[in-house]
């Protein structure tokens, strides 16, 4: 029990929670040091430029000489060994490492006691409610990168002729965003939502492995610095795919990819199968397969293809370092390598990524719509195994990216067929949100409008898709800004407009904060409607034959991809009214959240607000799923220990028995102080 | 509000409408009637305004299979879309949440409606089959739709003679050759009218994409590789060619344009150009279907990938032996 003292909980323990410092320190452990000596960012910092300095030098001293590109001046087994020990420098500065190498000298680690300072934001932590605040930001700060960038690519789109940035420097922009794109997105899901939100929602004190959650946190951190360090290395000019032999032939920008995919893929792998551990062992008693939320089954479905599709990328970039560096030839046709080898092992991986960004979506739009509908969510069953049918199929589609590419043929119908029926299971997300919309009581609070919004979005998306999977459709579209747009509609319509949903729904609970209503409104309208107005018009383009990635197109094409352009400048500038929302109701006019603002069922509103690091004072007892909206006598959703007051259906505040005076403030923490 | 067994059921699509008691509001015939209306006023609409215009046109056999499927993508695609829209802007409207509203029937009847479920997965099914089914009949029969096969093709041109065109890209261009010819290579494509073309498509570096618009022809040009794609012709005209592949940093400048002229105008055209090049292609590596890049620099030249230069190729005009091309 002794190593336990950090993270109380677990279903198989009792309901009472061993406060630390209680529990005798066992016999060698560390000394606990103060605070600027325990690892935080500003070691990790210095751990990077140490570990990079190491590899850069080993790699100069092992192949001194040898550059990829001739002239280039750049030896690339310097720097991806630089890039690769930095990461390792970053981890052992932040303390990854502690752990498992104290462990294996026969050492006990300091008892780690949970900070309530700002400075936990910094470190890396066991509290799965940091971390999924760490990973919020790390999101963001992915995504105003690659926003910012996109702005960039655009710019350059304003005249077909007349051009703001060099080609190299336009190609390298548009592979720099859509790679941070990409790598943010197949984040969101686990990281940012899935991280906070799944103990709290299936009634767990924590996750199955908290220091391996917190070590995706900081690994991917760490992807984020190593795909920027492109820049420094001149950039890649192969986009986010990758493709072989252009990226043999890539300078060392190429290498920065290679690296920060691998990284963040390990990221993903370790948050896949935390999180579906989590998920299968942390429940709490009562909450069945049939109870359990259909936010976690997205995320389950999301961790099956986290753990199985994503090690194929970090093999696929581990054979793109050896042609670069140990002049292997995986992916050189003419040395017996296959540049085919590259383009299925990326899209086994790429396709199923794609369902990594859309799943969570899913899970949060149809976990927001029962609150606001005040209804049942309709057909529960089918919702969780479609997203378990599009998890599985998934991997079965790669090949449509590869249509045109002059594969075997007769695989093309195959891979038509698969592709086809993978929109039976997305559909069932229209099933069930419109099955819930039915007669329903809708409030438009701006969670709800961001789901209408993803509905919306989604579906241009979803309907798009088919027309590429047809494979005679496909020759004209393949390749052109229609790709490009069908897959902004499904990412950003869906997914982000889908985050943004989850930011706005679950922020009172996380910050114990309430955002400013109007200012959240506008954010709505400008993002949903500059949102349309930046791609629809780039689907026309691509049917009027514009390929993607070219900083020269048809001068008649003009004016079409200038609507595109002004309304992303818009659209850039509607995240504003996020970031300003944000500092408003944070920082300058706080405005304390009520614990339950939205009146939910769901489990993870009947904590306090804010939620203590231990989640539960007791382990819940589920009584019942989070839906059961509509029905006055449903009972509550689980049995928490205390007292509850109902309110309308819905357990409206939690209070400690003891503290229930009559006219007493329901809204305070009666718990001891953690110290 | 009253009515239970209505209450789960939302047919915005086209099955399973669910009785409602007499004296309700009768949402679903309603939404079933402004569905059918708007459908049935854009899909004509749509197919004879729009569609004769849609690209790539109706230049070859296989634009011209692409913009017919596109069409009746378009056609099937509308009515979902207007499905489920019409059902979203109808909730949004009729069933706001006001002071004093109706509370919502939670309970069974709103978690789930068997038949509707059963109706919609049906649905969905035989949709998702008939596209399936359609695609690939439309990807058989007009010659694998343009797009590239591969070396070994499997669905090729009915017609006697083909024209077999190579295309060759690399940084930043693309050249034909017109084994047919002598082999001369030039960065004019010209092709004749009513013809039916094989392009053997290639690469000496990176993977590049031969993308012919207005032809309806895209093929991936990958290093020491033989990707074929065919078209039949059937107009005259110039036409757009793209590379669609990320090839590097001049890709967005990869394109030129190519013509499709009458047979006796392109035999004049060929033979000229033949004899006129003649000198420059006595310089050039033999025909081949694949090439590897001199490794000696990148003065651009090439060399054979050890194919028995002229063994698979037909003469233009001659009677082939089955298939076209590798």
């Amino acid at each position: 029990m002794a190593l336990d003292t950090t993270t109380p909980g677990g279903p198989e323990q009792p309901g009472e929670i061993d406060y630390p410092g209680e529990t005798p320190v066992p016999l060698g452990a560390l000394r606990q040091r103060s605070g600027w000596l325990r690892p935080h960012l500003g070691w990790a910092i210095v751990g990077a430029v140490i570990g990079y300095l190491i590899g850069h030098w080993l790699g100069n001293v092992i192949a001194s000489g040898y550059e990829q590109v001739q002239g280039s001046g750049q030896n690339d087994v310097a720097i991806i060994l630089g890039l690769s020990l930095g990461v390792a420098g970053w981890l052992a500065g932040i303390g990854a490492f502690t752990y498992p190498l104290l462990k294996m000298v026969g050492r006990e680690p300091a008892p780690a006691v949970p900070e309530q300072s700002w400075v936990r934001y910094f470190r890396m932590t066991e509290d799965h409610k940091v971390v999924g605040l760490q990973y919020t930001v790390g999101v963001l700060l992915f995504l105003f990168t690659g926003g910012l960038l996109a702005m960039a690519v655009r710019t350059e789109l304003l005249s077909p002729t007349n051009h703001v940035f060099g080609p190299g420097t336009y190609i390298f922009l548009v592979g720099e965003h859509g790679t941070i794109m990409m790598m943010m997105a197949s984040s969101v899901g686990a990281g940012p939502l899935g991280n906070w939100l799944v103990p709290l929602m299936i009634g767990s004190r924590r996750m199955a492995y908290p220091r391996i959650e917190a070590f995706s946190f900081w690994i991917f951190l760490a992807g984020y610095l190593v795909i920027l360090s492109a820049f420094f290395y001149g950039g890649f000019p192969t986009g986010w795919t990758g493709y072989a032999p252009l990226q043999t032939q890539a300078s060392g920008g190429m290498d920065s990819y290679l690296v920060g995919f691998a990284v963040i893929g390990i990221g993903m792998i370790c948050a896949g199968f935390n999180l579906a551990a989590t998920i299968i062992h942390y429940r709490a008693p009562g909450m069945t397969w049939s109870r359990v939320p259909i936010f976690v089954w997205a995320v389950l479905a999301t961790c099956a293809l986290l753990t199985l599709a994503t090690p194929t990328l970090v093999v696929a970039g581990l054979f793109g370092i050896l042609d670069r560096t140990a002049q292997t030839a995986f992916f050189v046709n003419e040395h017996g390598g296959s540049s085919f080898l590259w383009e299925n092992l990326f899209w086994f991986f790429g396709h199923p990524e794609v369902y990594i960004m859309a799943l969570p979506g899913f899970g949060v739009v149809m976990e927001i719509m029962p609150v606001f509908t005040r209804k049942p969510l309709f057909a529960y069953k089918v919702a969780a195994a479609g997203m378990i049918g599009v998890a599985l199929l998934s991997f079965f589609v790669w090949q449509h990216h590869l249509f045109q590419s002059g594969i075997n043929p007769d695989m093309r119908p195959l891979f038509m067929l698969t592709t086809e029926l993978i929109s039976i299971p997305t559909g069932f997300l229209y099933l069930v949100t419109l099955g819930t919309l039915w007669k329903a009581k809708i409030r438009f609070e701006t969670p709800m409008l961001f789901c209408l919004g993803v509905l919306f979005n989604f579906l241009i998306g979803g309907v798009t898709g088919v027309f590429l999977s047809d494979v005679p459709v496909d020759v004209t579209v393949h390749g052109s800004f229609f790709v490009m747009a069908h897959f902004h509609y499904t990412i950003m319509g869906g997914l982000i407009f889908a985050l943004f949903a989850g930011f706005y729904f679950w922020f009172p609970k996380m910050t114990g904060k309430t955002l400013n209503k109007r200012l959240s409104r506008w954010h709505f309208w400008t993002f949903f409607i500059f949102f349309n107005c930046t791609f629809f018009p780039l689907f026309l383009v691509g049917l009027a034959g514009q390929p993607r990635r070219v900083f020269e197109y048809a001068p008649n094409l003009q004016t079409l991809n200038d609507i595109s352009t002004i309304s992303a400048y818009c659209l850039g500038a509607s995240f504003f009214l996020f970031i300003i929302n944000f500092i408003w109701s944070v920082y300058l006019i706080p405005h304390p959240a009520p614990q339950n603002p939205w009146d939910s069922r769901g489990l993870e509103w009947q904590t306090p607000t804010p939620v203590p690091w231990f989640n539960f004072e007791h382990i819940p007892v589920v009584l019942s799923d989070p839906y059961r909206y509509g029905e006055p006598d449903a009972p509550p959703v689980a049995d928490l220990g205390l007292e509850m007051v109902m309110v309308g259906g819905a357990p409206r505040d939690t209070v400690d028995p003891d503290d229930l005076s009559p006219g007493s403030g329901v809204e305070t923490d009666p718990r001891p102080p953690i110290t | 509000m009253s009515d239970p067994l209505g209450a789960g059921s939302d047919p915005p699509s086209t099955e399973g409408a669910p009785d409602e008691p007499a004296g309700e509001v009768h949402h679903w015939w309603r939404l079933l009637a402004i569905w059918v209306v708007l459908s049935a006023v854009g899909d004509p609409l749509f197919y004879f305004l729009a569609g004769p215009h849609i690209p790539p046109g109706r230049m070859t056999s296989t634009a011209t299979g692409a913009q017919f499927d596109f069409n009746v993508l378009f056609v099937i695609a509308l009515p979902v879309l207007l499905g489920v829209w019409i059902f979203m802007a109808y909730a949004v409207i009729m069933w706001r949440a006001t002071r004093g509203g109706p509370e919502p029937v939670g309970g069974p009847a709103a978690r789930g409606h068997a038949g509707f479920q059963a109706g919609w997965i049906l649905t969905t099914t035989v949709i998702v089959l008939f596209l399936a089914g359609f695609g690939t009949y439309e990807l058989v029969q007009p010659e694998g739709a343009g797009g590239g096969q591969g070396s070994n093709p499997i669905w090729t041109p009915t017609s006697k003679t083909v024209l077999p065109v190579q295309v060759i890209g690399q940084q930043w261009k693309f050249t034909y050759r017109y084994p047919s010819f002598g082999g001369f290579e030039t960065t004019e494509l010209v092709l004749p009218d009513n013809t039916s073309i094989a392009f053997h498509v290639t690469s000496l570096d990176v993977i590049h994409s031969f993308w012919a618009y207005q032809l309806g022809v895209k093929a991936d040009a990958n290093p020491a590789y033989d990707n074929v794609a065919f078209t039949t012709t059937n107009q005259l005209g110039s036409f757009t060619v793209r590379c669609a592949e990320l090839c590097g940093i001049w890709h967005g400048a990869m394109y030129n344009s190519g013509q499709v002229v009458t047979p006796d105008q392109f035999e004049a055209w060929a033979t000229a150009t033949e004899k006129r090049l003649a000198a420059n292609t006595k310089l050039l590596p033999p025909f081949s279907y694949t090439y590897i890049p001199d490794a000696n620099g990148a003065d651009g030249g090439y060399y054979p990938d050890n194919v028995d230069p002229y063994s698979k190729v037909e003469t233009y005009g001659a009677t082939p032996a089955g298939k076209s091309g590798g």
